[in-house]
């Protein structure tokens, strides 16, 4: 009589392919996009007017083909330095005549006035800046103007502003818009 | 005590567990296939640059993308170090992007079109003139709403 092999116990086989599962399913991130979002002006028609702006109103910051930085005709060593720059700038706190006006105006999400900055950021670019560079400078930016907006729904609605509502957010957006105007690039690099 | 008295010995039977294994593992196949599953091969490089202020894209199907980078090791020798644009699947020039744009319209809805999203995936060691070059061509192709894929880091 031949000889009985004994059965291999798959039991544990199941626990093992589970482990490698939730090890997959946890290590796997179905990549999302992500980044930082921003709404390109429409071309320039022929004729039109440039409108003017106070100077007073406008933040230049100028980057150049070595990724250096100037600010209002100030260098800045530091891109982290943009962000405190950008906040004073626009909110203005001690009504400085060299930062931007503020003028009042009716938000109907909110049903109120608010102050809202006329400032701009106006942002050149060298065609030999890098990319990091630029995403440096406007991820500054950005954390200026959302900085500004948390503040302003901490004090008005006790909320951070992420936790607030749509229609309060659409009214927070109107007093800080993202006010960013990207100027044609100079091209001091040479070569196209 | 009679009507309590088992009769034999009942024995509930074991399940078989043998082909459970085999289910797991066809779950497993799946995630490991669906994870190296990208909508198109990259030919260029992208490492993206970091950023704190990072917001995510909500709706997939309403992001196109447009890739800058150096192109990878197959192509390096053909075109050169100098950084190209990837649409979809192959290498284009500047003057491709309007009609990119208007392909990728007519795939969407018409509700959705000026919904669409356009993500610029750029490597970090880009120089900006190309990257104007190609949001000066968006601009043109009234594709307005842009997003600068960026990686998300924590610390500031």
């Amino acid at each position: 009589m031949a000889k009985k092999t004994p059965g291999l116990n798959t039991g544990s086989m199941a626990d093992i392919s589970f482990l490698l599962l939730t090890f997959f399913l946890l290590t796997s991130s179905i990549n999302t996009d992500q980044g930082i979002q921003r709404r390109l002006p429409p071309p320039l028609q022929e004729n039109q007017e440039v409108p003017k702006i106070n100077q007073r109103n406008v933040l230049r910051i100028l980057v150049n083909m070595h990724d250096q930085l100037l600010v209002n005709g100030e260098v800045l060593s530091d891109v982290r330095q943009l962000r405190s720059i950008t906040k004073e700038f626009i909110e203005n706190p001690t009504n400085d005549p060299h930062r931007s006006e503020k003028q009042a105006k009716y938000i109907d999400d909110l049903g109120e006035n608010a102050m809202v900055s006329k400032g701009v950021v106006s942002l050149q670019n060298d065609r030999g800046t890098s990319y990091a560079m630029y995403i440096a400078v406007q991820n500054q930016l950005t954390m200026a103007f959302n900085e500004l907006r948390d503040e302003y729904s901490q004090q008005r609605f006790g909320k951070p502003y992420e936790k607030i509502s749509e229609n309060q957010k659409k009214g927070v957006q109107k007093i800080y818009p993202i006010s960013i105007s990207e100027a044609e690039p100079s091209n001091y690099g040479g070569k196209k | 005590m009679g009507r309590f008295k088992k009769e034999g010995k009942k024995v509930v039977p074991d399940l078989n567990m043998g082909s459970m294994s085999d289910i797991i593992f066809m779950f497993l196949f799946f995630f490991m296939v669906i994870t190296t599953m990208r909508e198109s091969s990259l030919f260029v490089v992208i490492k993206v640059p970091k950023a704190t202020e990072v917001q995510k894209l909500e709706k997939k199907a309403l992001v196109s993308s447009i890739n800058i980078g150096k192109p990878n090791q197959n192509y390096i020798k053909k075109l050169g170090p100098e950084p190209r644009i990837q649409l979809n699947d192959q290498f284009s020039e500047f003057t491709d992007i309007i009609e990119f744009v208007e392909a990728e319209k007519q795939r969407r809805n018409e509700v959705d079109r000026t919904m669409i999203t356009w993500s610029l995936k750029v490597d970090e060691k880009v120089k900006m003139g190309i990257v104007t070059d190609v949001k000066q061509e968006l601009r043109k192709a009234s594709a307005f709403k842009v997003n600068y894929a960026t990686s998300k880091v924590i610390t500031k």
